[in-house]
């Protein structure tokens, strides 16, 4: 694949249905980590509506957080750990209110930039075109899906080494494949916008 | 920010806290081995506005020196950085300029 390019009012690739489809399963399911099980695909729930599913967008968990009196600590789930860093280094109180005042509205712009690759890019593939807008919805989720592989490949600086050394027999090694493959698709959308 | 309940309260810093004029904040952001060089000096220019050859520059001193300042000034802009710098996947920390 030739990877993103730009048009007149925006870029545009051209994806197999096998690669369609990997990119819709990595950005959904980093959507679903963020945003609580469902995010990615629920639709907007009404406020009070009866029988309504449980708002994805605020799991449990975080309403835990709001009711705790101490600070809101670094998530335990290292992707999340990672997707949601602390803002202090040395000042667990400070990271806690920053987490606290943050948070929810990164979890929001991260699962409504998955929610627009998911909208935009067919089961099928083909030939997509995007406005800038959603494009650089792309770019981001891209970058969160690259993101969480890294943590959970234990990507390091030189990883195109690790590529070149991992055998056929190791678990990881059509992952780091796919790793790489986004790391060329979300260069080709870079490039594209600049 | 809530409004205080019945009474009208007067802002003051708390004792020992802003007594001095609130020296510098810094943003700072570290090095990571997943995000692209490209990526970053795009983040740089989109959020900071700086031009290119700046956002690059900032960009090549994270990736060399393992973080770099990207902005300094008040606390709450900062912070402000920092949220936004987050969201685009970059780490970025809030420190006083020392």
């Amino acid at each position: 694949m030739a990877g993103f390019r730009r048009t007149p009012r925006g870029v545009s690739a051209r994806f197999t249905s096998a690669q369609a489809g990997i990119v819709r399963n990595l950005v959904g399911q980093v959507a679903d980590l963020v945003g609580g099980p469902g995010a990615a695909s629920a639709p907007p729930a009404g406020p009070g509506e009866a029988g309504a599913e449980p708002d994805p967008l605020f799991p449990d968990d975080l309403a835990a957080m709001l009711d705790s009196d101490g600070p809101a600590g670094t998530p335990e789930d290292p992707v999340l750990a990672r997707l949601f860093p602390d803002a202090y280094g040395d000042d667990a109180e400070a990271a806690g209110d920053f987490r606290r005042y943050t948070e929810q509205g990164l979890r929001d712009g991260k699962v409504a930039a998955a929610r627009t690759v998911l909208a935009t890019l067919p089961d099928s593939g083909g030939r997509i075109r995007l406005s800038a807008d959603d494009a650089e919805a792309w770019l981001r989720a891209l970058n969160d899906v690259r993101l969480a592989l890294g943590v959970l490949l234990g990507i390091t600086e030189d990883y195109e080494r690790e590529l070149a050394d991992v055998t056929g027999t190791d678990p990881r090694s059509a992952y780091l494949q796919v790793y790489d493959w986004l790391t060329f698709l979300q260069e080709t959308l870079v490039r594209s916008l600049r | 920010m809530s409004v205080a309940p019945a009474e009208v309260e007067v802002e003051r810093p708390e004792a020992g806290q802003d007594a001095v004029p609130d020296t510098p904040w810094v943003t700072i952001v570290w090095n990571d081995p997943v995000n692209l060089m490209s990526y970053v000096t795009y983040v740089f220019q989109q959020v900071f506005g700086y031009p290119k050859a700046r956002a690059q520059k900032l960009m090549l001193d994270v990736h060399h020196k393992g973080k770099a300042v990207v902005s300094s000034g008040a606390r709450e802009a900062m912070e402000r950085d920092a949220e936004v710098l987050h969201g685009y996947g970059l780490w970025a920390t809030v420190s006083h300029d020392r």
